[in-house]
Order: structure tokens, then sequence, then C-alpha cells
């Protein structure tokens, strides 16, 4: 994630500049027409993952709760409070709750390349 | 080993629940089964079926998990209907010739709508109301005609019993209106006496349903355009309207039994015995289609009860049928109906002990044996609270006073109930008090969650849990296992020893705090709750310091978030007393921003629909006419409601607007466990309905009486007094002390009214703390208090006076003006609402709120 800046060769989308964003907090980003939520946790990595929330249908991630479950940084949606992965965006609590019809419970992770402060997104290196 | 093939014909509930327990509990796979199913779909619930009205998808009806159906050893088959038995060579035959040979076959067809023969019943606009598609083509033929029409579409329900109350709830959800026509003298005449009838048709009649008992439908008419378009009723009368739902009862799918020669009851069904044998002994029969004792049973119940007999026999075990238990709970249009056991006291000698409320629409009514000591039965309309308690007691000693059981909640103390091991907890699905009791001894479950899983107690219609939970609690408590009171993983300390801990640490960041008294980064749980209790303790601004982090996204935006991701604002109006201007000054912003508006239930007005790079624009114009944030959004007061008192009211003795304006405005802004509401009256009519609320003033002709831990929701309370006949500052002082006392000990979104329960010594113990004094905390809360309404500052206009905080309401970091482009709105009664997923899809959507904003 913080590894070495290649952002010539990529399909990356320079967003913001780290100073924009507040620690434990989340942004929204449109990236190529698409939603994006995009956090800088405490210790100062930088996560991306689809800001749309499967279980409502609505584009809300970058406002819930930044945490952790475990070891695992976490973002927990405003709505009906699902708990995803930062990392590989599993969903880890579902609140007995189903996705939205044509929605999978898990979220998209983005690509995050970090440029003497610049914060680029990769949409082409999802997991 | 060769397995043995089972084929069940029907893919209903039932179905449902034989293949389950035959494949739990055939461990060796003994047995193949081949489900033939007529619906084109997986078993569903058809029970709530009326929740596909509320947005539920055909996903959420599905029973159980659905890998039931992708076991080597399960074959569903859809959209196969079986059209004949040839029992003498072993084989049903299928719709296109298919034959499927059985070793033993299972009958579990389940029932049709039955419809009396009536005129016009054939016109477009009939319809009945027992499967998926059923409702769908219901949904569809109203929305059609409203769209046609251009008004609101009429509805009628024929049939006036469980079914047809539920079919006119489903007609109001999709916006009609609904007559129910009942051709008995009650509604639910098979459930409920006259008494309940007349209670329960109060209660419908109230939620804007009409009823007409002791009427005979005659003909339905059809309109000018051949669909339907009104009832002629045997009386004479007409009635227009566009749709009917039959809803007259249901009849045995008997045919293949009847065809195969299988023997039938007088009145249809095939006949099986207590083990649900037909006398065919490789035929079973379960389920609605089964004539068991000399009767159909149309519930879930006794249907699920006969599929695992039936398993159980096909393993060799011995049970035999108990008899049906046709006890049933239900919420129709959101009243609780419940009726159990010998509910029209039909045994010898037996006594009934009603209680009627008509002002409040509550009728209940227990049948006691002759000497009053044993319960027979009862039937409960309008509060159904102690149904769970009940219905288990039915044949068993009634201990106390069973006044106890119908008078509200709290009058008298109800006698406590140690169930016997045998009594049946949840009759969905067969669990006894002992099973749940060995699920938490034997097999370790310490939480409901486990409970449910290991006896699937409450796992059906639910109405139990609370009964489970009571049972579970007990047996934690006996074999002395502590029910934790952890936080979250983050904290394994409550949160009023975390408010302890961190007013004396004089802690006052999360960092810290979490250092000190947790472990990890902390979740959606602690964070706000921390949040909450720094704000309790301190007072600063809610975004101040690293906290904007902490708080849920209603208070990091200031504002309610609804479904669709944009938020609704309130503005305070303290004690619902607004100028013409300030009426105005709101409609005029929520007219220029597009926003939807609605009176809400504490007096003030909410405006729906804003995004969020609008708020700080929406709130610069009402800052600037002088209003200030409403706290709709956080666990702190919202509102102060109150009746218009003696300033007008002929009636009222006190000012009680007054007060209600001087109580918002001292309590504004106090960040509490849980949302915290008050309510003022003028006089003891009590037309704002204080005692629904945590703190309820009432005036009396000495002064006020305060009330507390009262509580609308979920589990409505009434407040309980704490003081009589005081002065204005007394009231101050109290519900000051009543209100920090409450804000320091509580567990997280624990509302007064459990808080006050839960109290040890209750309410008695918390008069002696916060009236008498007792710990000697009084000076203590009083200058907290004190210092929360000295330091109060109005949170919105704090922010629009700081450009980094205003920062956070950018829509998009790269883009910080733009709407989010996935909101999508359809007009309705000329305001907007979100478009459904339907109409998104469908129809065009307006995008955009009809007008946008015109100044800046």
């Amino acid at each position: 994630m913080t590894a070495a800046p290649d952002v010539a060769s990529s399909a990356a989308t320079l967003v913001c500049r780290v100073e924009d964003l507040t620690p434990d907090l989340g942004v929204a980003a449109l990236v190529g027409g698409e939603q994006v939520a995009i956090f800088l946790l405490g210790d100062g990595s930088v996560h991306c993952v689809q800001n749309l929330d499967p279980f409502s249908g609505a584009y809300v991630l970058s406002r819930g709760i930044t945490g952790s479950r475990g070891e695992v940084p976490t973002i927990a949606s405003p709505l009906y409070k699902q708990v995803f992965s930062l990392v590989d965006g599993t969903c880890l609590v579902t609140m007995d709750k189903s996705p939205k019809p044509g929605h999978a419970p898990d979220l998209v992770v983005h690509t995050v390349r970090l440029d003497n402060g610049a914060v680029w997104i990769d949409l082409a290196g999802d997991r | 080993m060769t397995t043995e093939r089972i084929v069940v014909v029907g893919g209903g509930m039932v179905a449902h629940r034989f293949t389950e327990a035959l494949r739990a509990r055939d461990a060796e796979g003994r047995f193949s089964v081949e489900v033939l199913a007529e619906e084109p779909r997986a078993p569903y619930d058809r029970v709530a079926l009326t929740s596909y009205f509320k947005g539920a998808s055909p996903e959420d009806l599905h029973l159980g998990d659905p890998a039931l159906w992708h076991d080597p050893l399960v074959t569903l088959h859809r959209d196969t209907r079986a059209t004949g038995i040839d029992r003498d060579r072993q084989v049903v035959e299928v719709e296109g010739g298919r034959e499927f040979g059985y070793d033993h076959l299972v009958l579990a067809t389940g029932s049709y709508a039955w419809t009396p023969p009536t005129a016009g019943s054939e016109l477009p606009g009939v319809f009945v109301y027992r499967t998926l598609d059923d409702v769908a083509a219901l949904r569809h033929y109203v929305q059609e005609r409203r769209e046609k029409l251009g008004r609101t579409v009429r509805g009628a329900v024929i049939g006036g019993g469980l079914l047809g109350l539920e079919a006119a709830g489903a007609l109001q959800e999709l916006g009609a209106t609904s007559t129910v026509i009942q051709f008995a003298d009650r509604l639910m005449n098979l459930q409920v006496d006259e008494g309940g009838g007349e209670a329960l048709k109060r209660l419908i009649e109230n939620l804007g349903v009409t009823v007409r008992c002791s009427t005979a439908t005659q003909e339905i008419k059809a309109g000018k355009d051949g669909h339907v378009g009104s009832l002629l009723f045997a009386d004479g009368a007409e009635q227009l309207c566009d749709v009917v739902v039959f809803a007259t009862g249901v009849r045995p799918r008997d045919e293949l039994g009847k065809e195969s020669g299988l023997e039938m009851g007088a009145r249809g069904g095939v006949v099986v015995d207590d083990t649900c044998l037909t006398a065919d002994p490789a035929v079973s029969a379960i389920g609605e289609v089964a004539c068991i004792q000399g009767a159909c049973i149309g519930l879930i119940a006794p249907g699920n009860t006969m599929a695992e007999i039936a398993v159980d026999r096909l393993l060799g075990g011995a049970s035999t049928f108990p008899g049906a238990d046709t006890a049933a709970k239900l919420k129709l249009l959101g009243v609780d109906v419940a009726s159990f056991g010998d509910a029209f006291a039909t045994t010898p000698g037996a006594l009934e002990m009603v209680y009627a409320d008509p002002v409040n629409g509550v009728y209940k009514k227990l049948v006691l044996t002759d000497d009053a000591s044993t319960l027979l039965g009862g039937i409960l309309v309008g509060d159904a609270s102690a149904y769970a308690s009940l219905r288990p007691m039915v044949g068993a000693h009634l201990p106390g006073d069973p006044a106890g059981w119908l008078l509200p909640e709290g009058a008298i103390e109800r006698p406590n109930v140690d169930l016997p091991d045998e009594a049946g907890v949840c009759s969905c699905n067969n669990v006894s008090a002992g099973s749940i009791r060995g699920a938490v001894n034997d097999h370790d479950c310490h939480d409901l969650g486990a409970v449910k899983a290991c006896t699937k107690a409450g796992t059906s219609c639910g109405s139990c849990l609370p009964l489970v939970k009571k049972i579970m609690a007990t047996e934690l408590e006996k074999s002395g296992i502590e029910v934790s009171n952890a936080l979250c993983e983050h904290f394994s300390i409550s949160r009023a020893q975390l408010f302890n801990a961190i007013k004396v640490s004089e802690l006052t960041t999360f960092t810290e705090i979490i250092d000190r008294f947790g472990t990890g980064r902390g979740c959606d749980i602690c964070k706000p709750t921390v949040g909450s209790i720094l704000a309790s303790l301190y007072n600063e601004h809610v975004l101040a310091g690293d906290r904007a982090a902490l708080q849920d996204t209603n208070d990091r935006m200031m504002a309610n978030m609804q479904k669709d991701g944009t938020y609704s604002v309130v503005p305070r109006i303290p004690g619902g007393e607004i100028t013409p201007e300030g009426l105005i000054t709101i409609g005029e912003v929520a007219r220029d921003f597009g926003l939807y508006t609605k009176i809400t239930g504490g007096q003030r007005i909410d405006m729906f629909g804003a995004r969020l790079e609008e708020l700080p624009k929406i709130w610069k114009r009402l800052v600037d006419e002088g209003f200030e944030s409403g706290h709709a959004y956080g666990k702190s007061l919202r509102t102060v409601k109150s009746c218009v008192g003696s300033t007008w009211c002929r009636y009222g003795v006190q000012d009680s607007v007054g007060m209600a304006i001087a109580l918002e405005l001292r309590y504004r802004g106090l960040r509490s466990p849980h949302k915290l509401k008050l309510g003022v009256s003028g006089c003891a009519r009590e037309c704002a309905e204080a005692r629904g609320k945590d703190v309820g003033v009432i005036a009396t002709d000495n002064g006020w009486n305060v009330y507390v831990g009262g509580n609308g929701g979920f589990t409505p309370v009434h407040a309980q007094l704490l003081v009589e006949d005081v002065s204005d500052e007394e009231v101050f002082r109290v519900i000051d002390r009543y209100l920090m006392y409450y804000i320091r000990t509580a567990d997280r979104l624990q509302r007064t009214a459990p808080w006050q329960q839960d109290h040890e010594g209750g309410l008695d113990r918390i008069r002696e703390i916060v009236v008498d004094d007792s710990l000697g905390l009084g000076e203590e809360l009083d200058a907290h208090m004190s210092r929360h309404i000295d330091t109060y500052e109005d949170e919105w206009k704090a922010v629009l006076s700081d450009p980094v905080r205003l920062r956070q309401f950018a829509s998009f970091v790269n883009a910080p003006d733009q709407p989010d482009p996935s909101l999508a709105y359809v007009e309705q009664r000329g305001q907007r609402r979100p478009a459904t997923p339907a109409e998104r899809e469908n129809g065009p959507v307006l995008i955009a709120p009809t007008t946008l904003e015109v100044r800046s």
C-alpha cells in the first residue's frame, strides 16, 4: 500500500493530499465516475474501498466509524452497522442481515498509492 | 447401502420442515428425498407473506439454511405439479408425464384459498391471498390501477379473519384504502370472543381500515372499463371499490389423495392416524392436507409437529400427535392479538376473568377452572405482552392473583412463574422450558443466539423470545455464570464503570482513554460511547479535538442520516411554540432546498432529503433567522412536548408551555446514554402524554407532579411518580439530579425506563438518592448540571464559523459540491421521496429535488 510509487505506469487517479485527510475519518471521492471511500488511520496507513454500502444500497461508507476487530482495521456502515475489513473488504459482522439483491456482502478494495503526500487511487488494481 | 426413496408432494413450509428434520436426524443417509413443488421457488415463509409489501424481497422469506437444497440426498423439483398417484406401482405422476417412484410418499400439498361462489368473482381485480405470486399480482394490479385512475385505489377484503386482516394491512402498505367485509358478527370470530372482537374492531378502525361486520357480499360488479367497480351487499347497500381480495378461508388440497382412493375426512383432507400415516403404510400426510384427529388444521405449528412425527416414525421412533395447539399470537396491522387454550370457556364451570379498557383499546380475558386456580386459556387484544408467559401455563396452577396478568404492567406485581420443565415455550418449534435449560446447562449456550441455534426456540415467529431470554438468564444466574457487561471487545468494563474511570482520570482524548482502559483501535460501539461520555462530562463541542472520529454519522454531521444517505434537519422549537415568522422561515428553507417536510411526534418540523454538502447552507439560513440545532440526531435531549396550558386552555391550571420551554432550554444539548424526551401537561387531563416520556411534569392545583422513567417505542412504560406538588425550582432541581444520576450510571443505549427498573432498590432507592440526597451526591450533581447549562452553545452556529470543521461537509474530496449521483427521487403527494429499486429500474426518476437552492 505504501510501496514505491509507480504512478506513471498505472491508470491511477490523483484524488487529494494526505493533509486533506483527518486521522481515523473517511472521505468520499469520485474516481472515473465511481464513488470510493478513503480512510487515513492513526498509524498513517491509507485505505480505499467502495463507497457503496451493500446492505443499504446507499453510498455512505466514507461516513462510517473506523476501528478494529482483533488486529484487522475496520469500517462500520453508518446505516445498519455492518463491519467490514479495510484490508480485504470482507464483511466481518452482518448484523444478521443480507445484502441488497445484486450486491455481494464483501467490499471491493482499491489500490492506494502515496507519492510525496499525494493520494492516488488505482481502480485497475481492484481486489 | 441403498437408500430408500421418499417423495414429498408439495413445496410449502411443512415440506421444508420435513426435509430439514429428516436430513438433520438421518445421519446414516438411509433416505433420499425428492420434493415436488408446484411453485417456481423453494419453500418460503408463507406466514410472513405480508412483509413482502413492506419491501421484503422473495429472498427475505427464505426458510432455514438454503444449503439444504444442495444436499446430495435432497432434490427439489420446482414448477412440478403432481397430477396423480399410482399406489399399486408406488409412483407419482407429474405434469408432462414424468413419474417419480417412491418407497414412502409424504403428502404435504397444503391448502388452497377458498372463495364462496359470488357473481363477478372472475372479474379482473379479484384476488386471493395465499402465495407469493398472489401477492405479487395484487401489488402489480394496485400500482397499475393507481396510475390508470390517477387517485387512491379503493380496496376491499372479503373475510375478517386472520388472513383478511393481513390482507387489509397489505392493501394499506400498498397505499390503497381498505374495507374489511366480515360475514360473522365480529372480526376473527374463530380466535376472539365478542369483547375481544369489539376491541379489535376499534383498534383497526383507528388505523384507517373500515370494518363492516354481519355483511354478506352478493355480487362484485364491474365498472365502466370492465374491471372491478363496486360491491353489492345482501342488504342492498353498494360500495365502490377497485380491488377485491378474498380471504374467506382455506380448504385442503386433497384431490390427489381422493383420486388415489385414500380415505377422506367429512370436511375434506386425507385421513391419517396419530402417526400421520394413512391406511396405506407407504403414504403419510402432514400439514394442512392431513385430517388428523378428525380435523384439518390451518396453522404452521401443528404442521411442523406432524412433519417431525413423520420423520421420527420413518427413523423407527414412536412419537404420536399430541393434539393441536391452536394458540396464536399475531401482530395484525400493528395490533397485538393472542388467543390460546380454551379461549371460549367451553370447559364446564369455567370462570372468565375480563379486563377491558376501551380508551386504550385493550381487552384481556383469562379462562380459569371453577376454583380460579388453574389456567385454561385466554384472549389478549391490544396488549399481548403476557402471552409468552401465560401460554405455557395452560393446564397448570397459576400462582398468585390472576388479576396481575390482566391489569396494565406495573399496576400490581405479576406473579413470578417458574415454568415446569415440560411446559412448552416455543410452540412453532415445540421447544420446552426443559430443553432451554438443557441448552444453557449442558451445551454451554450462554447467550440468546447460542440458545436459539441449539434449540430452534424463537426462530420462527419470535414471540417467545422474551421468555426464552428470561429462562436463560435465570439458569445462568443459578449456575453462577456472570453475564458479561463488557462494552465491546475493546473495553472489558461497562459504560457506567468507564464513565467513572474517565471522570476520575480526567483523560480527554480517545487515544489516551483506550490506551489506559482498553485495547485495540476501538469500534463503532465504544467510540460513540466515549464521545458521549466526554460530551456529558465537559460539554465541549461534539467535533472538538479528535472527537469527530468518535461520533456516529448523525452526531458528526449534526443531522439524521436517512436510508438513501441524505440527512434530515430539525431546528429546535422549544415546547413546540413557534411564531408565524418562524414557520415561514422553515417553510422557505424547505421550499428553496426542495426538502420533504413532516411534523414530528415531538412537536417540531423535520426536513428530509438534505445532501451532505447542503447542510451548512441550510443551517446558515436557519441560524441567521434565529434557529438553533434541535439535537434530533443526538443521544441527548430531544424535545419537551407540551399542551397549551393555562394561558389559553379553560381547564389548564399551570403554564405548561412556559415550563416546557424552560426545561427544553435548560437541558438542550445534554448528552446522555440514550435519547431523552420530556413532556409537560397543564392539568391532570394529560394532553401532552407526559407519562410516556423519560420525565413527565404534570400540573396540579398546588404546583407540579414529576414522573420519571416513561417510554414509548417498542416497550411502552408509564412514567412513575417521583415527587408531588412541588414548585418550579424544585422541579428543576429534582430533574437536574435525576438526569445527571442517570447519565452517570446507565448502560450504553439504556433508556431511563429499564435503567430505573434494573437499578438496585428501584425507584424508591433512586428517590432517596436524588430527592433525599442519601449518598451526599446532590451538590456534585447540581454543579455538574449547572456547568452544562452555563457552557451551552449552539453546535451548528459554532461549526458555521469554523472553516476547518466545515470541510467535512464536502460530498467528495475531489469534487466538494457535486451531488451524490446515485440519489433518485419520485414525487408523492406534492413532495419528493426516495425512489424504490423498482422505480429506479422501470420509470424515469427525478434525480434532483424539484426546486434547487435559489439563494446562497
